[in-house]
């Protein structure tokens, strides 16, 4: 507890800039669905017939015009890159910054176990996304309340709900990448969200690259999908889990026997 | 029972040396020295005792607490200040003290409290605006202020001013007086000869010679100071001769008799036979290849 604590005091700053980042995109973006509803029924037809970009963007499922469809792909991609991004760098630094910043020494010498270290900084990575989730929730309520639409509940609490999930399997391998290096760690975390997202856009737009699906996040927290089916992929996301799971498992193998510089 | 105990404790970085078998004994309450340059594996033995590498062979225990077995346990009786202290960035001195007492789940404002004042560290300050000397009191505290039963302490003076390192030594004089055992690591060596009982000298990540710091610095050789005449031609077992004003210096370590024998034979001015100081007797160890303890 205490060294979740220390963490979450340490990485305060951080979270409040990336949290009022992305609320502040969403609340932007949900702002203007009124004035874009109108012109959205004029352009609906361009957005749709514009071939691999449509597909890419899952264009081609849900219309522009309708919130939930606007929220699926505006919103979507807001708080799905940015929240991947903030989930990856702050798993990526969060145990390899002690032997980057040569803080190891001090922290590894008082009478705490490397897994104590390793729990209290993963629940720490975890509140963190949790946090950010919840402001950004809240803030898209409040934003989704003021345009006075109907809110389409399910939809929205299933696309944040697969963000999260996103957010979770992200920091869970960039968590135990952590583990693995001392440097370069913040290119490496955010390197990997960014392929992550192309990744599942090749997806999108050749079917001969399907099995991508099987590898990136983004495939199950593709907000088009979630809208038209009304549901989340439950197998891409088990798997998806899964990968995270290994990533943690990942750095409590390597930080109980990596020597600490 | 044994404060510290290392028994053929070696550790690789890849193939590169850090210590190689390292046989190390260390009594509870000792005020021991560890001597040795840059490089001689110094930190790597602490580092490995403290658990952050993992020994490559070897056994070694604190405490009779085996450090890979009991890291934990042995951490709560151990207080360590690195070599350079370095902490994080943003935190004020009293926030990373009551981390540090926090972490090891005791009360310890009042002892803080007292080293800071003792040290004139302002625990208002933060680390970053620090200067190295000012860190390093921090670290001290840290080091001592769950009053642990050993102090490991890695090149403890460097950066601090003499006034500030007399009360350094007048605080772990006082805490050994008490008990605690406190092990120096450290390449200065009046360091170590004013303030060591036992002293153990490390070469290329071997102890070479571990004694009291008394018999060490008595070992055989003798610095012989002749002013006249004299030269040490037929003695065998003479180092580091030099020519002074008016005669020569050199350590001897052959037959006394022969070496007194020698010298009745030649006209002097004066003469001194003293103890060489401790810089000579490692130097000895080092040029020398020095002998197995």
């Amino acid at each position: 507890m205490t060294l979740t604590k220390h963490e979450l005091k340490q990485g305060m700053l951080s979270l409040i800039i990336w949290t009022i980042s992305i609320a502040f995109l969403m609340v932007i973006c949900i702002l203007l669905f009124p004035e874009m509803k109108g012109e959205m029924n004029e352009v609906g037809d361009l957005f749709s017939s514009m071939g691999s970009f449509t597909a890419a963007f899952g264009m081609d499922q849900v219309s522009f015009g309708t919130l939930e469809g606007f929220y699926a792909v505006e919103c979507g991609n807001i708080l799905g890159l940015g929240g991947a991004f903030f989930a990856a760098f702050c798993a990526v630094t969060m145990l390899s910054k002690e032997e980057k910043d040569h803080t190891g020494e001090f922290l590894l010498t008082h009478p705490i176990s490397r897994n104590y270290v390793i729990s209290g900084k993963l629940a720490a990575v975890i509140v963190e996304i949790i946090l950010l989730n919840l402001i950004v929730l809240a803030a898209s309520y409040v934003s989704l309340v003021a345009i006075g639409e109907e809110i389409p509940w399910k939809e929205i609490l299933l696309l944040h709900l697969a963000y999260f999930f996103l957010q979770l399997e992200i920091g869970g391998i960039c968590f135990g990448i952590s583990a693995f290096i001392r440097r370069g760690t913040m290119g490496i975390g955010l390197g990997l969200a960014s392929v992550l997202y192309f990744l599942n856009i090749v997806a999108n737009i050749s079917d001969k690259v399907d099995f991508l699906r099987y590898i990136t996040p983004f495939a199950y927290a593709e907000g088009t999908d979630i809208v038209t089916n009304g549901k989340i992929e439950t197998g891409i996301l088990a798997l998806g889990l899964a990968y995270g799971g290994a990533g943690i498992l990942a750095a409590y193998w390597q930080y109980n026997r990596k020597d600490i510089h | 029972m044994e404060a510290i105990k290392t028994m053929g404790l070696t550790k690789y970085y890849g193939k590169e040396r850090g210590i190689i078998n390292l046989d190390l004994l260390v009594k509870e309450g000792e005020f021991f020295g560890f001597i040795g340059p840059n490089g001689a594996g110094k930190s790597t033995t602490i580092r490995t005792l403290l658990g952050l590498l993992k020994p490559t062979d070897g056994k070694a225990a604190i405490f009779g607490k085996d450090i890979q077995k009991e890291q934990t346990e042995i951490r709560k009786q151990v207080g360590y200040l690195p070599s350079e202290a370095i902490f994080y960035q943003g935190m004020k001195v009293k926030d990373i003290l009551k981390l540090s007492a926090d972490l090891r789940k005791k009360n310890c404002e009042k002892e803080a409290k007292k080293l800071c004042e003792r040290l004139q560290l302002d625990p208002g300050r933060k680390v970053e605006e620090l200067s190295f000397g000012n860190r390093k009191k921090v670290g001290i505290v840290c080091a001592l202020l769950h009053e642990p039963k050993l102090l490991i302490l890695d090149e403890p003076t460097s950066g601090l001013d003499p006034l500030m390192q007399r009360e350094f030594f007048q605080i772990l004089k006082e805490r050994n007086e008490e008990g605690t055992t406190v092990f120096l690591s450290s390449h200065i060596l009046s360091e170590i000869q004013r303030n060591c009982t036992r002293a153990a000298i490390i070469r290329e990540g071997s102890v070479t010679a571990c004694d009291s710091v008394e018999n060490l610095m008595k070992n055989r050789a003798k610095r012989v100071t002749v002013h006249g005449e004299f030269k040490p031609d037929f003695l065998k077992g003479v180092k580091d001769l030099k020519q002074i004003e008016n005669g020569i210096s050199f350590l001897y370590a052959g037959d006394i008799n022969e070496l007194i024998y020698q010298l009745s034979q030649k006209h002097m001015t004066d003469l001194v036979i003293a103890e060489p100081d401790l810089e000579e007797v490692f130097m000895h160890y080092y040029q020398d290849g020095g002998e197995t303890a």
